[in-house]
């Protein structure tokens, strides 16, 4: 049995306001007991008998964040095995992110990818006979939280950890080369020094995680990406989505990928939309690269805007895209409506069974369909935006905290005039989390840095 | 014809720091063990610095004489000059290191291994390793006669194809001139064993009576010296001790040097070998720290029974004309006359991934190994582990369970796991900064961690065990006393307060709270601790540290439970690691290649990461089905 008590959210992140946060572990009726508040204020969930549900609130301190309905399940016979609560949030995404944090302050772990289902299979609540397929999930989630979590790190975080990683290392070493020859380096009146460095690293922490509190470390979104063939459209497209009565929520700039990436909502729902190069054969290097990335693009979408020019009759090209369709979830734009017609609309449902909406960007006509229909899809949780890109903010978020608690404990240190060789102790700590977020570990780093940087031994 | 046929319990192959313990260990446990040694008088030989213990090193020491080692004994017996280092950091840091008296530390160690029963010290070359079945049987000698065994440790130390180079002159020799060993390695490939080839370095030695000390700082003992062994009575090491100097290069040096480069082995390729980083020689400090204008040289003396001095810090392969011309330019010995020239060491050593964490070859049940010869370097780090594969050969002899220290009881533990589990490819120092557990791993409290295990092995006695339960008894009841101790505001206590610049007491509080504060110590506050009983100053410094560090020391023992949890999952020795599904191809590459003993260990592994340890339990869970 697993000794932490872990906490995500367990739902598809999805507008309809409605989600559960799942807190699972020896702990997790304590923990939620410090942030549930009852109706009248007088119940306390650590007596309440097993599968039953509450009605009530979550505080934070004195905040009231939203308004719940708790069930509270004691093990063994909960999914995981374990004690759990999962807490039914009715504010909307917000409030949910707030119900997560708030019961993360109070002493749950965030779930690592596949953990619930780790969980539930080493409880044994999970048959044997599915031991491969949870496997399976372990590993699928961990590489895609791992490939949101270093990917979309943007890269001015991303430079200022390393920065900030870098520092920490050098004196870490300088104080492990001071210790394992004394006779070399001194350490009289480094700790007034450390005590400047920490104290200008640990701001920049902090100033990261205010950033991570906006939320602006990862953008989050559903990945809509517009596909076509040269020609059909697909810019009109993306001009008519960003016009002038919608909000660009950002632009990033400077992104590897050669696509342009905007983000723009649709009365609350985000969309991380990228307008891709047309697909088609090609013997042009360059193009080529462009179609090679659209389509990998699309692979990893939440959702593809396929545009279909309607005045041209389908050919290879098509034939192609709709291949990369199978298995997405698309909304297929039947577009140049005030053309003349080269296919026709019925053939086209037929062909592709996936929602078509006729649209003219000249005639600005089909947009609110489609506009519409995105939202369709949403809130009947058809697609839903990608939760694991604010986990993994979560994640760091909390990686941030450990760092700088991990600095404040030097600082502790420094000042009660403890000897220098604890504080490397606690400087590594925040070394490791720093380097978490960045998917690296302290491995070889310090004694590595210890011998480029000292001239150590006799 | 004919040949010598002999039998013993357990073959130790070697003589030096690894051999010594391995070979006491054995014979101790009541094994009948021969040792083998090129050069009978070159047992226990120090072929490089004078000292022994250091930064860490001296945690090894105390580690091993806890458990029932000989080198803390012996340095003990043999030091010249002795220093607890760094005296002004925590507790955790301090670290004894002891100058030397390399011929006696030698003659010590020859004496106690010729009067230990059981044991059989035997000059001849080890030429070839017997096996059957991938089990170890014996092994072969240079004269042709074979020695039957059910067990073989090798601690062949720097001596497998050993070549030492000056310059342009290169000689197949062993440290010090001594014969190499140039066989064993073909036999060892032959079994599947995988080689390595690694470079260390000497400085030269320098006649006593060539050097003006007047130029130099000189560099004293402690005034009150500490004795390595738990046993050793401390009255006994307080001699008069011997100073060493201090001088320094200066650019004169750097440039000689330079301009000398193209005639250096390192760089102009005749040295393949791969050197250590931690003890690089003058002309790579000069050449990679460009920008420093002098470093430290350390003049050390060999012993009482030369004038030879040891010059630490300028180790070097340049030419002989080259190296006394840089000698000759740091002061104080301009007039120096070199006895032994300075010269690099290249050897073969064994990819130490082959063993497991007992020291054992994973392939060739039977077989141990320790010291250099598993990619390590020092000679506290060779005992260290000649120690433990020589228990372990003995256990695995007398069917019993295997000695494994983890990283959160010993500096040993962390030295072997290292060796075993980490990618190194540099003879292996080991340094404070390797224990993530350090608070607990202090050498003041090595046997409250580890003499209980060294008397359950058989090397410790009823009585020494007896007198160490005696000892946690008194640190256990006087640590209770004191954090229930109070003492209020009286006249007598704000005026040692007062005395002692600390804050005086607005209410009454605890003598543990007091020794908590930075500037109080267990010691001052005797007079307003009226009850204090009269304890050994052992037990006292026990109290003071497990008080006065009582959050930080808290706060690893949480993170050792921990780590112990995954420690104490065993992956069990049959698996396939084709039958996990699900393990990234990398993962699954080196898990095969490691096999590790426990998932701890697995989850040290470079290139294995939580998702695939997460996977790993999985399938093990699922292997041995659930258990409700």
């Amino acid at each position: 049995m697993e000794e932490t008590t872990i906490a995500a959210i367990s739902t598809a992140m999805s507008a309809s306001g409605i989600g559960i946060v799942r807190i699972s572990g020896p702990e997790a009726f304590e923990t939620v007991s410090k942030v549930y508040h009852s109706k009248g204020g007088k119940k306390s969930l650590e007596n309440v008998p097993s599968h039953t549900i509450h009605y009530g609130y979550i505080y934070d301190g004195e905040e009231m964040i939203d308004e719940v309905l708790v069930m509270a399940m004691r093990g063994p016979r909960t999914y995981t095995g374990e004690d759990t609560i999962e807490i039914d949030c009715h504010g909307g995404v917000l409030a949910m992110k707030k119900v997560l944090e708030t019961v993360l302050k109070n002493g749950a772990l965030i779930a690592e990818p596949g953990e619930f289902t780790k969980r539930a299979f080493l409880n044994g609540r999970i048959d044997l006979s599915q031991a491969e397929a949870v496997m399976d999930v372990i590993q699928s989630k961990n590489e895609y939280s791992l490939k949101n979590s270093v990917g979309q790190l943007k890269g001015s975080v991303r430079k200022t950890v390393q920065q900030i990683r870098e520092k920490l290392l050098y004196h870490i070493a300088y104080i492990e080369s001071a210790l394992d020859d004394p006779e070399h380096y001194d350490l009289t009146g480094y700790s007034e020094e450390l005590e400047k460095i920490v104290s200008e690293e640990k701001e920049k922490i902090q100033g990261l995680l205010k950033t991570a509190e906006d939320g602006k470390i990862m953008q989050e979104g559903i990945r809509t990406v517009i596909l076509g063939k040269p020609n059909a459209g697909k810019s009109s497209l993306l001009n008519l989505l960003l016009g002038e009565d919608r909000a660009i929520v950002t632009d990033i700039a400077g992104t590897t990928r050669d696509v342009l990436e905007e983000y723009i909502n649709l009365n609350g729902i985000t969309l991380k939309i990228a307008d891709t190069a047309g697909i088609r054969q090609t013997e042009d290097i360059v193009e080529k690269i462009g179609v090679s990335k659209a389509k990998e693009m699309a692979a990893d979408a939440d959702l593809i805007l396929y545009v279909v020019d309607s005045s041209v009759p389908l050919d290879e090209n098509d034939e192609e895209i709709i291949k990369i369709l199978q298995e997405k979830k698309t909304i297929v734009l039947y577009s140049k409506t005030d053309l003349k017609s080269a296919i026709d609309i019925e053939y086209l449902k037929s062909k592709i069974d996936q929602p078509v909406i006729p649209i003219s960007a000249k005639e600005e006509t089909g947009i609110t369909d489609l506009e519409e229909k995105i939202r369709e899809m949403f809130f009947s949780g058809e697609i839903n935006f990608n939760d694991e890109v604010y986990i993994t903010n979560e994640r760091h978020r909390q990686e941030f905290l450990k760092a700088v608690e991990s600095l404040s404990l030097v600082e502790n240190s420094i000042e009660s005039g403890m000897p220098e060789d604890f504080y490397s102790i606690d400087l590594t700590d925040a070394y490791e989390s720093l380097g978490r977020i960045l998917g690296e570990s302290l491995g070889e780093d310090l004694v590595n840095e210890i011998f480029s940087k000292f001239c150590m031994g006799k | 014809m004919k040949n010598l046929e002999q039998f013993f319990d357990i073959i130790v192959v070697g003589a030096g720091h690894a051999g010594c313990e391995a070979a006491l260990a054995s014979a101790r446990l009541g094994l009948q063990t021969v040792m083998f040694t090129v050069s009978v008088d070159s047992i226990a030989l120090m072929p490089c610095n004078p000292n022994v213990g250091g930064s860490s090193k001296g945690h090894l020491v105390r580690e091993l004489d806890a458990l029932g080692g000989e080198m803390g004994k012996n340095i003990d017996k043999t030091f010249i000059q002795s220093k607890m280092l760094n005296q002004s950091k925590g507790p955790a840091v301090h670290s004894l290191r002891a100058q030397a008296d390399k011929q006696a530390y030698s003659t010590e160690m020859r004496k106690t291994l010729e009067n230990t029963e059981n044991l059989t010290i035997r000059q001849g070359e080890v030429t070839e390793l017997l096996a059957e079945d991938g089990h170890i049987t014996g092994v072969k000698t240079f004269s042709g006669a074979t020695y039957h065994a059910k067990a073989v440790v090798l601690c062949t130390g720097t001596y497998l194809k050993a070549r030492c180079i000056y310059g342009d002159v290169s000689n197949y020799t062993g440290p010090n001139g001594l014969q190499a060993a140039n066989y064993l390695t073909d036999s060892l490939k032959k079994l599947g064993i995988e080689m390595f080839r690694f470079k260390t370095g000497t400085p030269a030695r320098i006649a006593g009576n060539t050097i003006d000390y007047s130029k130099m700082e000189e560099q004293f003992g402690d005034k009150k010296v500490v004795p390595f062994s738990f046993s050793t009575d401390p009255e006994s090491v307080q001699i008069e001790q011997k100073s060493c100097w201090l001088t320094y290069t200066n650019e004169k040096t750097h440039e000689i040097i330079r301009a000398n480069l193209d005639r250096s082995p390192l760089y102009s390729g005749m040295i393949e070998g791969t050197g250590p980083r931690y003890c690089p020689s003058i002309e790579d400090k000069v050449v990679r720290f460009a920008d420093k204008k002098r470093h430290q040289v350390f003049i050390e003396p060999e012993g009482l029974y030369t004038n030879e001095m040891y010059i630490g810090g300028m180790s070097s392969s340049l030419p002989e004309d080259v190296q006394y011309e840089m000698y000759h330019s740091v002061p104080g010995l301009e007039h120096a006359r070199i006895v032994k020239n300075a010269y690099a060491i290249e050897y073969d050593c064994i990819n130490p991934r082959q063993l497991y964490p007992t020291l054992e070859f994973k392939k060739i049940k039977g077989l141990f190994s320790g010291g250099q010869f598993n990619g390590s370097s020092g000679y506290e780090e060779a005992a260290a582990q000649g120690l433990i594969a020589g228990i372990n050969a003995a256990m695995e002899v007398k069917g019993k369970e295997q000695l494994i220290l983890d990283r959160s009881e010993a500096y040993i533990g962390v030295l072997i796991d290292d060796l075993v589990t980490k990618e190194n490819h540099e003879p292996y120092r080991m340094m404070t900064s390797r224990a993530e557990y350090r608070l607990l791993l202090r050498q003041d409290n090595a046997d409250l961690r580890l003499r209980k295990k060294g008397w359950e092995v058989g090397l410790i006695d009823d009585e020494t065990y007896h007198k160490l339960q005696e000892k946690e008894r008194m640190i256990r009841e006087e640590i209770e006393r004191v954090e229930h101790t109070t003492v209020g505001g009286s006249a007598e206590v704000q005026s040692l307060l007062e005395s002692q610049g600390s804050t005086l007491l607005k209410s009454g509080t605890t003598i543990a709270e007091l020794i908590r504060r930075p500037e109080l110590n267990y010691h001052v506050l005797a007079p307003i601790d009226k009850e204090r009983p009269e304890l050994p100053e052992d037990v006292c410094e026990q109290v003071e540290i497990n008080i006065k560090y009582d959050g930080y020391i808290r706060r690893q023992m949480k993170q050792v439970e921990q780590f112990k949890k995954l420690e104490q999952k065993k992956i069990p020795e049959d698996i396939d690691y084709e039958d996990v599904g699900s393990l990234r191809i990398e993962a699954r590459q080196k898990l095969e290649s490691y096999r590790p003993i426990s998932i701890g260990q697995a989850s040290r592994i470079s290139g294995v990461s939580p998702a695939d340890i997460s996977v790993l339990l999985v399938y093990l869970e699922s292997r041995s089905g659930h258990k409700h």
